[in-house]
């Protein structure tokens, strides 16, 4: 167990590693910051002296260990953009992104989850065909064009809902969040709402597919032999069983959440993390682009790692070297 | 029944409360969010623009771009390179303090120092030097005559602020250490900050202690950056922002139909201007074509502006005949006069100068300037049709940039509004004027024009305005008579505000002054 241990960390460490030169080699091509920091009167003088300051004339090699070693003390330097430090930036954002991911999650197990049982039972009726074409278009919709008809829909025309924005927010040490005002929880609904539409159709596939294999299995023949009421069969018993699967895929789209929501970010004014990446790639912040994407690969390889690891502990067959 | 009276009272409070909030606050949706607080921290207008209702310098524009008096009373040039002003007594900063001299000591010595990013925009400034608490002397490296405005864009910090906070040099960002003036201000504008939260809201109160007459009528401002346009547009539409100063262009229909919402419109400073390559060889080695006169004004002719502006740009553009707008000193109606479109004369021009399908690359940036990549399209298929063979090469900005300002590109385009001293010396010298130690930064095609080059040479240290002025306009008939750089047109700028805005003042220069803002 401890070698396997090791090798997980190993491995983790590696993709870090290469995620890290990925990142640096992405953003030395990624243009010049300095012609974006100057006024349009500064001197070619006054260029060169700024991009010598930041460093940027330094070899290559040179430049990535450096980068490496403070990256790995969690130092990614100053913002060129708004000179603020970057992992301060980055803390002051990520409330706001992980709270849009939490909510958006639930909203796709509270929806996904009733509408895969009800496809799965009334297979074939009109109503469960018609929630598979809506989830066909949910998940085929480009997720910018699903914001802007949120918003057209419960701004302008009902005018129910604000268009942009986090609302209110109060703020505990460094997390802040929305969900305790009311202007808070109603800005959150329509980008959750956006975001989470890919997850609910994703979450509906799988409880559907699972639940039509279960509701073929033994125990439920025996429990409808013995006379036990059919929701109860269903919603007790059945969905039950289905849920494993459910929980884990739902715990590794964490992931992928936040960094969709890049776009859910951008289109609602959503002050989060994807926002201020975006921010940053128009404006060539490179030490912004680049905590950025290590953070949000550090989330992946943590998610990833940690399920390996826990298969491994429920499953003894995963840990045995020869297999 | 008590407990419903209280709810009842409250909601009574709250909604009296509500409407006196709402009846002068301004909720403004921006394209996107100011990058500081801090007005010597990144070289950006819209930052800059946007800190004028916070901070001021010692001159400012008034409503039609002239330059009056702000925290300076008078000024005169006492020796040809030393400039004494004299300071408006009585002005208060947000926190209280008197505004001295030594204010402006502390601010000039920041915004020159030589890690501050912004000293370009005070290019002349040696020294200064307190006379009296009220009095201080400007010293230059020499005669300079636009001293004024590139002062109306040094903005005035408190000397005792500036050290209490150990902020007296400006932030540099590859120091590592972030900067006290970057999340607080303390102006003397006609407005304070109150809140500021980064890409979500910076709350701004009205300063009572202001020393000029406000006539605005506003006690809050709340920003909101907004940076996608369609969020934009509906955020307006539904009543949550009151004004934004980018209304995209496609909307603009949209929004005239919406009950109480009004557009304003009108075509910007920025000039958008076609460049050439013009070192001996095109970068990959072959004969440069533009050097030869007869090319350049082959592409001129070749160009049907009129087309573009009714096509690409929906009629909101205005055809330029020359490389600075009408609004910018050293403008004359005589120079702006377009080169009129003629295929025929294209044509024949190319086919005299032996260059018929010579292929040559049109560098591009998207996004870059409005429409740019219908623009670019729209060239290549005219001057596909007067016989050339231009290739598209179009990027994002910071793919594109270092292939226009490395002598990649054949042709390119850019975009000047002169900012921000609002006088065509500003494209002269840096874009016109051959590459040297102060000038020709943005001279990207690499030509040289020793007679353009002693005009404005000789105008950098004219200190009579319409002398300095016939020798701008003199160098720009030159620009124009040698196609140095073609002019396309000035493009259009759009604001939109709600019902509740009465009026506000929308200049060539794109930037929004609330203090001259009413409300209903």
């Amino acid at each position: 167990m401890i070698v396997f241990l090791i090798k997980r960390l190993g491995n983790a460490a590696l993709v870090m590693l290469a995620v890290a030169a990925l990142a640096f080699c992405i953003f030395r091509f990624a243009g010049d910051p300095v012609e974006l920091m100057v006024n349009e009167q500064a001197t070619q003088s006054d260029r060169d002296a700024l991009r010598e300051r930041l460093g940027l004339n330094r070899p290559l090699v040179g430049q990535f260990v450096h980068f490496i070693t403070n990256a790995a003390q969690g130092d990614f330097g100053m913002s060129y953009r708004n000179g603020q430090d970057v992992m301060g930036l980055i803390a002051e954002r990520f409330p706001a992104t992980i709270e849009l991911v939490i909510v958006a999650t639930l909203i796709s197990l509270l929806v996904g989850i009733p509408m895969g049982v009800i496809t799965a039972i009334h297979r074939g009726k009109w109503y469960s065909e018609l929630l598979q074409l809506i989830s066909i278009i949910g998940v085929s919709l480009p997720s910018f064009v699903v914001g802007i008809l949120l918003i057209l829909v419960f701004a302008v025309t009902l005018g129910i809902l604000p268009a942009f924005g986090r609302g209110e927010v109060m703020r505990f040490g460094w997390w802040s969040t929305g969900l305790l005002t009311p202007s808070g929880r109603a800005a959150i609904l329509l980008p959750a709402m956006a975001l989470s539409l890919y997850q609910i159709t994703l979450v509906m596939r799988l409880v559907r597919a699972e639940m039509m294999e279960v509701l073929r299995s033994d125990f439920v023949k025996f429990a409808r032999a013995r006379g036990v009421p059919a929701w109860r069969i269903q919603y007790r018993h059945a969905l039950r069983n289905c849920l494993m699967p459910v929980v884990t895929m739902t715990a590794m789209n964490i992931g992928s959440l936040i960094a969709f929501a890049l776009v859910t970010e951008t289109v609602f004014q959503w002050p989060g993390m994807g926002l201020l990446f975006i921010q940053a790639v128009t404006y060539v912040d490179i030490p912004v682009m680049a905590a950025y994407l290590v953070i949000v690969s550090l989330i992946f390889v943590t998610l990833n790692t940690l399920v390996d690891i826990a298969y491994a502990v429920i499953d003894p067959r995963l840990r045995d070297q020869n297999h | 029944m008590r407990a419903i009276r209280s709810i009842l009272l409250a909601g009574v409070a709250a909604a009296t409360f509500a409407g006196a909030v709402n009846a002068e606050t301004l909720r403004w949706g921006g394209a996107r969010d100011i990058f500081s607080l801090d007005p010597y921290s990144y070289g950006d207008s819209y930052t800059i623009s946007f800190l004028n209702h916070v901070y001021e310098g010692l001159v400012r524009y008034n409503g039609d771009l002239q330059i009056e008096p702000a925290l300076a009373e008078s000024w005169e040039v006492i020796s040809p390179d030393t400039w004494r002003f004299k300071l408006r007594q009585g002005v208060k900063f947000h926190n209280g303090a008197d505004l001295t001299a030594d204010d402006v000591l502390a601010s000039l010595a920041r915004v020159s120092h030589a890690t501050s990013p912004l000293r370009g925009n005070l290019p002349a400034y040696k020294s200064s030097a307190k006379v009296d608490d009220y009095t201080l002397d400007i010293t230059l490296t020499g005669p300079y005559p636009l001293l004024l405005n590139d002062l109306t864009n040094i903005h005035i910090f408190d000397a005792d602020w500036l050290k209490d906070n150990n902020s007296e040099l400006p932030t540099d960002v590859s120091g590592g250490v972030e900067g006290y003036a970057t999340f607080n201000a303390n102006g003397t504008g006609p407005f304070k900050v109150i809140e500021r939260v980064p890409d979500s809201k910076t709350t701004l109160e009205v300063h009572p202690g202001w020393w000029d007459d406000a006539q605005h009528g506003i006690t809050r401002i709340e920003f909101t950056p907004v940076a996608s346009a369609a969020t934009r547009v509906a955020a307006l539409l539904s009543g949550e922002i009151d004004f934004t100063e980018g209304a995209p262009v496609q909307d603009i229909g949209r929004l005239e139909a919406a009950p109480g919402v009004t557009v304003l419109e009108r075509a910007d400073l920025r000039t958008i201007i076609l460049g050439f390559q013009r070192r001996d060889t095109l970068h990959d080695g072959r004969a440069n074509p533009f050097n030869d006169l007869r090319v350049r004004q082959a592409v001129a002719h070749a160009i049907d502006l009129d087309l573009i502006k009714a096509r690409v740009m929906r009629g909101k553009s205005q055809v330029a005949g020359t490389i600075v707008a009408p609004q910018i000193p050293g403008w004359t109606p005589e120079l702006d006069v377009p080169v009129p479109f003629d295929l025929a004369r294209a044509q024949s021009l190319i086919k005299e100068a032996g260059v018929e399908g010579t292929e040559v690359t049109l560098v591009c940036t998207n996004p870059g300037v409005v429409s740019e990549e219908e623009i670019c399209n729209a060239l290549i298929s005219m001057l596909t049709r007067a016989g050339l063979k231009p290739a598209l090469d179009i990027g994002p900005g910071a793919v594109s940039a270092p292939k226009r300002s490395g002598g990649v590109a054949d042709l390119y385009l850019i975009g000047w509004a002169n900012e921000p001293m609002l006088d065509s010396y500003s494209i002269l010298l840096q874009v016109i004027r051959s590459k040297s130690e102060t000038g020709g930064v943005f001279n990207w095609g690499g030509w040289s024009y020793p007679e353009i080059d002693a005009l404005i040479d000789a105008a950098s240290t004219e200190m009579d305005r319409e002398k300095r002025l016939a020798l701008q306009t003199q160098a720009l008939q030159l620009v124009k008579d040698d196609i140095v750089m073609h002019p396309l047109h000035m493009q259009p700028i759009a604001w939109a505000t709600s019902a509740k805005v009465e009026s506000v003042v929308q200049q060539a220069d794109n930037k929004v002054r609330h203090w001259l803002t009413r409300m209903k």
